[in-house]
């Protein structure tokens, strides 16, 4: 059982034109099994929020606090968050030339476990995990999302998360660029995960879409750089009919 | 003319040029043999303003250098010939007429010149190998000869100390293929200015593998030429500067016959505030050089502030009825969002950056071709990474 909380949560970041303010007091708690949608508009700071948690080196954290299972993550390298257990699928994953996919999942598991994980089992693990998201076997020998469609970047994060079995998972817009097929196995992969692992899910979105895949348990409006609503899941139902004008008024 | 000088450096630590049409055409060099017929070079000449000019001054000096400036041991399989060329006894000095003082004094000072052969039809899969270990101020000459069909590699090792003035000239006959790697992993002090010059025979395939890691000044020109039609010549190269460190290639591709091929592609690394290198590219397609095929390539990766890269590709084209010709320079700063995509799952920073490094190298090295120095590359450059703590330690004192 694990939990991430999120406690009065401020970040900026250095612009030419100065400083620019873009979390503004984020409230959140995440535990081990649950569930969260994360849905607002462009430009709110959603990833923002991901990014200041993974502890991205553009952003600067000015207040507020964020742990896990009681320990200081802002405090830790962006390694050691990884080690601590969060996981990070980001919205743009970057393209790593020269380096195989093999490779990169073999060293970031080598890492995080401490030791290399037993062949035979990880070679057989990666195997099934690629056939789950319906990978095919070629990808392993490319290079980290050199040349990947948009699809097929979300994909492998996805691969990754279930390879590395983190204890909270922040998935940033990873239902963006999926066709409806891409969107069940995707969701599907998220959700076997979370049942094998108990993994905790903060779920960034800007589409009710996926919900219909990834069933939420809370659901959180944000805008403007903080949580603006929370609710359950019919509070997605609504945001689908309603749109976020009625927040945007109030922000 | 165009030229694009360094204000108008694309990076803060990198300075690319534009392709510059050199001011007289590249393949109307003055040659001799005749040290003295070559002037002591400024800074301000073209072919030395981004060279350590202060360093080269040993291999500058025409004064005798001691007969055991340096050793040059040879390890030949059998079927090859091993012996010497003086001077004027050909092939010696049919392809590398010096072109500028540093080669003509490496002629003049070596009265015996190593000449290794591979006699036609001869395929040896074991590499040859030649060791020159420097001790003191030292010049060197040395022949390699591939005959009508002949399949080699040669290995030659820089090691050691001094200053060195080494030529190497490459002779290939008709549809031979020969490999040359020249590997600089001199000491800390060392200084070597290398002429490689290689006429590619008819149909035959001729590949330069420069690899530079060690010594305070390498200052290489590598040249390659055609005898006739049909020719392909790679020349790569590789190399990783550090503080204190000034590493110059300067690569010149003479397609001075038609239907001939050339492939140049250079990578460097620098890390450390001091970390200088230069890639100099010259393609000269001639009036006669009909259906010719080139491309060149210099990427540089700048791990820290401070350190300079200068790349600039020379193209001058004399014939319109070419199948090809490309060139692309550029120098990057090492990637944070690399880095960051690599931490985040939980790769620690030294580990992740030396995947980066190996990464933006590993094309290239594949390229090589010859076992042992790809893998024996790898580690190098896992070994340069280990200093590279030390090397940002170094630049805040
Ligand atoms: N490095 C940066 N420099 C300048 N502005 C930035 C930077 N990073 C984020 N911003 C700004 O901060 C705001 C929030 O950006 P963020 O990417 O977090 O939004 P988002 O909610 O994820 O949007 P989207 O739905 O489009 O992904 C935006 O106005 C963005 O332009
Ligand atoms: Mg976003």
């Amino acid at each position: 059982m694990s939990t991430l909380e999120i406690k009065n949560l401020h970040a900026s970041v250095e612009t030419p034109e100065g400083t620019k303010q873009i979390l503004k007091g984020v409230d959140l708690t995440i535990n081990s099994g649950e569930t969260h949608a994360i849905m607002g508009p462009n430009g709110s700071g959603k990833s923002t929020l991901a990014y200041s948690i993974a502890g991205h080196p553009k952003y600067q954290i000015t207040e507020g606090e964020v742990l896990l299972d009681g320990e200081n993550v802002l405090e830790m390298s962006v390694d050691e968050r990884a080690k601590a257990g969060l996981f990070l699928a980001m919205q743009y994953p970057v393209e790593v030339p020269g380096v195989s996919v093999s490779n990169f999942l073999r060293t970031a598991k080598t890492a995080l476990d401490g030791e290399a994980p037993k062949l035979r089992t990880w070679v057989k693990d990666v195997k099934v995990s690629m056939e789950n998201l319906r990978m095919d076997p070629s990808f392993a020998e490319r290079n980290v999302n050199e040349g990947f469609s948009g699809g097929e970047k979300k994909r492998h994060e996805i691969l990754q998360m279930e390879l590395l079995q983190p204890k909270i998972a922040i998935l940033d817009e990873t239902d963006s660029g999926l066709d409806v097929d891409a969107l069940r196995i995707v969701s599907e992969g998220v959700n076997r995960v979370a049942e094998n692992t108990g993994l905790g899910v903060m779920l960034i979105t800007h589409y009710t879409r996926i919900l219909n895949y990834i069933k939420p348990d809370y659901v959180h409006v944000f805008v403007n750089g903080r949580v603006a609503e929370q609710g359950g899941p019919e509070l997605a139902e609504r945001l689908e009919a309603e749109g976020y004008d009625r927040f945007l008024v109030d922000a | 003319m165009t030229t694009t000088d360094h204000s108008q450096a694309t990076a803060d630590a990198a300075h690319s040029h534009g392709v510059v049409i050199p001011e007289g055409s590249r393949g109307e060099r003055f040659t001799s043999f005749d040290v003295d017929a070559f002037e002591m070079p400024g800074p301000r000449d073209e072919e030395y303003r981004f060279s350590a000019l202060r360093d080269l001054a040993p291999v500058l000096d025409q004064a005798e250098a001691p007969a055991d400036g340096a050793s040059v041991d040879v390890t030949a399989p059998e079927g090859v010939t091993v012996g010497s060329l003086a001077i004027g006894e050909g092939p010696r000095g049919t392809v590398l007429v010096p072109e500028d003082r540093i080669a003509a004094i490496a002629s003049a000072g070596s009265v015996d010149a190593l000449h290794v052969k591979v006699p036609a039809n001869t395929q040896v899969a074991e590499p040859i190998r030649i060791a020159v270990t420097g001790h003191a101020t030292s010049r060197s000459h040395i022949v390699l000869e591939a005959g009508q069909f002949a399949e080699a590699t040669v290995i030659l090792e820089h090691r050691g100390t001094g200053a060195h003035a080494g030529n190497v000239e490459v002779v290939t006959a008709d549809g031979a293929q020969l490999k040359v790697v020249s590997i600089q992993q001199w000491d800390d002090d060392a200084v070597h200015a290398g002429t490689h010059h290689a006429r590619v025979g008819r149909d035959a395939t001729y590949k330069h593998v420069a690899v530079s890691l060690g010594g305070k000044a390498v200052r290489l020109a590598v040249t390659a030429e055609y005898e006739g039609t049909g020719g392909s010549a790679e020349l790569l190269g590789l190399y990783y500067s550090d503080s204190g460190q000034h590493l110059e290639h300067r690569t010149f591709i003479d397609h001075n016959a038609p239907k001939c091929h050339s492939n140049v592609a250079y990578k460097g690394a620098l890390a450390g505030k001091t970390a200088r290198s230069v890639w100099i590219g010259d393609v000269l397609i001639r009036a006669e050089a009909e259906g010719t095929d080139t491309y060149e390539l210099n990427r540089n990766l700048v791990l820290t502030d401070g350190a300079r890269a200068d790349s600039v590709p020379n193209l001058e084209i004399e014939t319109g009825e070419i199948e090809g010709a490309g060139h692309a320079s550029a120098t990057g700063r090492f990637d944070d969002e690399q880095m960051f995509y690599l931490r985040s799952r939980g790769i620690p920073e030294d580990k992740a950056r030396k995947l980066v490094v190996r990464g933006f190298f590993a094309d290239l090295i594949h390229q090589i071709g010859v076992p042992e120095v790809e893998e024996g590359l790898m580690r190098e450059i896992d070994l340069e990474l280990e200093h590279f703590e030390d090397e940002l330690v170094e630049d805040e004192a």
